[in-house]
């Protein structure tokens, strides 16, 4: 039984009859509204620990996990990291993650096409929060479902691969409007390709005027500098909110 | 699409725990109507919510319940030149100037409006 959500066992059923007439109930709740109400309880979570909380989203195999291991391999001793994987099945990711040394869990949610705000509201029990400084979540490969999903993060942020077509914003524009910022990874491999950097960009503003675009290659290196000056910059804004309460 | 179809199950099995609920604060024996609310650019298809409706009522109290979906289409507001335009997707620019910088002021509804209870 889980007091904070509610995920209590199936109540018994209601056995004994009434005699009512058919009525109508006036509703007007959003479909969503249990999982922005759990999203709200992770913020406020969240904000008490001043994290600065990321959910990574994108296709399967854009380059998530791998970036998140150089991350938190260049980071390490500058920013303190806990990350969340979320996979249908295996840990396969988790292990990745916890050969930099930074906490991990995973959750793997079965047939479920991505994570919930209880998932992670759960997910995140284990983890030393005062101890961190930004917990990445990252989703189920999936441009479609956690476009909908808040888990109660600061910002989504979209992987794009340059391997992926350049239309993906247009394709799925759901996800490229939710995000705050997008990440163009595998730059490197751009001389081999003929995908349209400018293109990408334009597609993307198209669907979300406000959108940061950092391109970077976890590779070679190049771009990784700018990614890193927005995670601190992050960090730093969650440390000015705290000493001005 | 598979993954829509997924999106709109979860969806869909959230909306009927949603309406048993209301529906078991009010004594009810049995749902006969559930009446929502899917907008233009919510990302929701009504056709899978359909599909979706009739296999995840299976033994609750919604089971054999019609689904009235009312579709709400999309209406944003330009924020270069305040221009309210209808949307047909969220690729659309404004009708007046072009930009595509338009505020969302309606289409994103997905919501339980309505249920006929017994």
């Amino acid at each position: 039984m889980c007091t904070d959500c509610g995920c209590a066992p199936p109540q018994p059923e209601h056995d004994h009859k009434h005699d009512h007439a058919s009525r109508k109930i006036r509703v007007e709740e959003n479909l969503l509204a249990k999982n922005q109400r759990l999203a709200m309880g992770n913020r406020a979570n969240f904000a008490a620990y001043q994290l600065f909380v990321l959910n990574l989203v994108s296709s399967p195999g854009s380059g998530k996990t791998s970036i998140l291991e150089r991350t938190l391999t260049d980071l390490k001793g500058k920013i303190s990291f806990s990350v969340l994987e979320g996979d249908q099945q295996t840990d396969n990711d988790a292990e990745r993650i916890a050969a930099t040394g930074v906490p991990v869990k995973q959750v793997n949610t079965g047939a479920g096409c991505h994570l919930d705000a209880h998932m992670v509201g759960h997910g995140v029990e284990d983890f030393d929060l005062t101890a961190t400084d930004i917990l990445m979540i990252e989703n189920v490969g999936n441009l479609v479902c956690p476009a909908s999903f808040d888990l109660g993060e600061d910002h989504k942020v979209a992987v794009l691969s340059v391997t992926e077509g350049e239309d993906k914003p247009l394709k799925y524009p759901q996800m490229f409007q939710a995000a705050d910022l997008m990440l163009i990874n595998k730059t490197d491999l751009l001389p081999y390709l003929r995908f349209d950097v400018e293109q990408c960009k334009a597609f993307a503003r198209q669907v979300n005027p406000q959108l940061k675009i950092i391109e970077l290659s976890c590779h070679s290196g190049e771009g990784v500098t700018e990614w890193y000056d927005w995670l601190k910059a992050g960090v730093a804004s969650k440390q000015r909110v705290a000493s001005s309460t | 699409m598979g993954t829509s179809t997924l999106h709109e199950l979860s969806l869909t099995q959230n909306l009927i725990e949603s309406a048993e609920e209301h529906a078991r604060r009010e004594n009810a024996n049995v749902i006969t109507s559930v009446t929502i609310e899917i907008g233009a650019l919510s990302g929701v298809m009504p056709e899978a919510v359909e599909f979706a409706f009739e296999a995840c009522t299976k033994d609750t109290l919604a089971e054999g319940a019609t689904l009235e979906i009312r579709r709400i289409p999309a209406l944003g507001r330009c924020q270069q030149c305040s221009q309210e335009c209808a949307m047909e997707s969220l690729l659309d620019g404004c009708s007046a100037c072009g930009s595509y910088a338009l505020d969302i002021l309606k289409g994103q509804e997905m919501a339980l409006i309505e249920l006929e209870i017994d």
